[in-house]
């Protein structure tokens, strides 16, 4: 069972070269800081795993982080229980029942004499004494940090029902004196790799839905331009570049097409595209500004941003442009619209108070808005595959950090980069072997 | 005379600084306020600044920009005069040409204010039609909130930062 990573690196294009840095993880790591927790926490125990010392990357620490992370876990101690259980036959359940753990995660890594490592995992349910999960791994050891995700995922669903996302990635633009880099890291802000550096500005990144390229818009040619840019082999093609403002970028769910933002014909309108640049349609016709698509999942409708009744509201119509209905009702500025993945709500940021500016989440079929926020200067909201999480930018203390709450509000996390402003998240799809 | 605007253009290179010796003829080049200080040492250029409407303080011409309101893009009546100003400089100087850059306070959505950032110098472009200027001596350009003037996060600079520039070409 190998895994499929994809890593960006060995920038090497002509054009793009110049403007590529060596990626600098180190210093570009963003650290996470949780600040609320959901209703009712699992109890959960990750046993360290055997053989786990004697390697470069700790595994379980890092399951146990992701696990913690989201909120809706209680980390059991194991310290203390001796010895410690690493097959099934070795588990006393008084002992984990004891400290009110509902599950227990055991396991162990096997050094092979091709250089490979054996990472076997088994989630035990405490209270029934049964197994819930059992696998294994053959991995080299960069993949350490994956497989813990993988392990943190599979823990995930097996306890609450839902797809894992410890195993995505985020991309977002960091802003460091005059220099803009548009970065690509895991969901828990490791391995933070530039995907593209310039002096001027970078917005708008867009996950293709397979996850291997980002369409964004960039300003290195003094205007903004759509570019789509493969992960894999840093290969990029301009999307638009017609006269004025070509921006906002948005995959269709097939990965065929995107909407885009074009001024050509005078204010911000939005037209379809093929992802190869060909076949260039105009989808809305108003004289007003139209900006910000979201693909709804099954690719039937889009919605965005219009200031067509006076103030910016959000606005749903069909992928063909036609029928466009006002969806946001409450307030004079509500921007950004995002579908969630399920296809039943949109985030959105609304402006409260007329200086507040807030994620907000919308039920589309009974119109009930919920802010999630309770900080002052959010941007850019995006759900995690799962629809649980939304990944925001906001602002604290005068610095921009990316900001992770839960679709109820409760579980919040700030994430930050030890410099310069953190901006325009968007979190990645689930990878392909998932 | 060749001698003086010889000497001119040294300096104007060595500023690293373009068209500042020009009198009605535009150049392109990269704008570069930081050059114009050291480049004023030298005597020929101050007669030009006095020659050029456009860069004599005392003249309307010399003011460029136009300020709005939060999510607003109309031209307040209180820069039509500006607006005017150049619009009538542009219909006598059908070679000059000059681009509109929009701009928007760091708030809310960067692509709604990018739109913005269009509605603003869109807003300012359609005032010079009205008043006799063509589409092929202006150019709109919107920077949203991405190139803020000013870079504190209160009114005092946001007010700073909604705003239409009017830029000549080789400025």
């Amino acid at each position: 069972m190998r895994m499929a990573i994809n890593r960006i690196m060995n920038f090497g294009h002509f054009f793009v070269a110049v403007l590529l840095a060596a990626s600098g993880s180190a210093n570009a790591a963003l650290t996470i800081e949780i600040v609320g927790s959901g209703a009712n926490q699992v109890p959960v125990a990750v046993v360290p795993f055997a053989g786990e010392s004697l390697l470069p990357q700790a595994i379980t620490s890092v399951v146990a982080a992701d696990l913690q992370r989201c909120g809706l876990f209680k980390i059991v101690d194991s310290v203390g229980i001796t010895p410690e259980p690493h097959e099934p036959a070795e588990v006393n359940y008084q002992d984990w029942r004891a400290r009110s753990a509902e599950a227990l995660a055991i396991g162990s890594i096997l050094q092979r004499p091709d250089g490979k490592l054996e990472v076997r995992f088994r989630l035990l349910d405490a209270v029934k004494q049964v197994q819930l999960a059992g696998y294994s791994y053959i991995i080299d050891a960069a993949q350490l940090r994956a497989t813990a995700h993988k392990i943190a995922d599979l823990i995930y669903e097996k306890l609450t029902g839902d797809v894992g996302v410890f195993g995505t990635r985020i991309a977002y633009i960091v802003k460091s004196g005059k220099r803009y880099e548009l970065q690509v890291a895991d969901a828990d802000g490791y391995g933070a790799q530039t995907v593209l550096a310039s002096n001027e500005p970078i917005i708008s990144p867009s996950w293709s839905p397979d996850g291997t390229k980002l369409a964004y818009v960039s300003f290195e040619r003094k205007k903004p331009i759509i570019y789509i840019q493969s992960l894999a082999s840093s290969r990029r093609q301009v999307l638009a570049q017609f006269k004025g403002n070509n921006s906002a970028p948005a995959w269709s769910p097939d990965g065929k097409q995107l909407a885009i933002v074009l001024t050509r014909d005078g204010s911000s309108q939005i037209y379809l595209v093929n992802a190869d640049g060909s076949g260039l349609k105009r989808l809305s016709y108003s004289s007003s500004i139209d900006t910000e698509p979201s693909f709804s999942p099954d690719g039937m409708s889009i919605i965005f941003t219009s200031d067509r009744g006076g103030s910016p509201q959000i606005y749903r119509m069909a992928v063909s442009g036609n029928g466009a209905q006002r969806l946001t009702f409450e307030g004079d500025y509500n921007v950004s619209p995002h579908f969630s993945p399920d296809g039943k709500s949109f985030t959105f940021i609304q402006r409260i108070n007329g200086s507040s500016f807030n994620v907000a989440l919308q039920d589309l079929a009974s119109g009930q808005m919920q802010v999630l926020t309770d900080t002052h200067m959010d941007e850019s909201p995006s759900f995690a595959p799962n629809g649980k999480m939304l990944l925001y930018a906001t602002e604290i203390g005068g610095r921009g950090i990316l900001a992770a709450v839960s679709s109820d509000g409760r579980v919040k996390q700030r994430l930050s980069t030890r410099f310069g402003d953190v901006r325009e998240p968007e979190w990645g799809p689930l990878s392909k072997d998932q | 005379m060749n001698k003086i605007l010889l000497g001119t253009l040294l300096v104007s290179l060595l500023a690293g600084c373009a068209g500042q010796d020009v009198k009605e003829q535009p150049k392109a080049g990269v704008e570069d306020k930081s050059a114009s200080q050291t480049a004023q040492t030298a005597p020929s250029e101050q007669k030009a600044v006095e020659a050029n409407p456009l860069k004599d303080p005392n003249n309307i011409l010399s003011k460029r920009s136009v300020f709005y309101d939060f999510d607003k893009y109309d031209v307040k009546n209180e820069y039509k005069p500006l607006v005017e100003a150049h619009s009538k400089y542009l219909t006598g100087h059908k070679d000059a040409k000059v681009a509109v850059q929009g701009n928007c306070d760091e708030r809310g959505s960067r692509e709604y204010n990018l739109a913005l950032g269009n509605r603003r110098a869109d807003s300012v472009r359609k005032m010079m039609n009205v008043l006799g200027v063509p589409d092929s001596q202006i150019e709109t350009v919107s920077f949203g909130e991405e190139k803020p003037r000013a870079t504190c996060h209160d009114e005092s600079c946001w007010k700073e930062n909604r705003r239409a520039d009017i830029v000549y070409q080789g400025e």
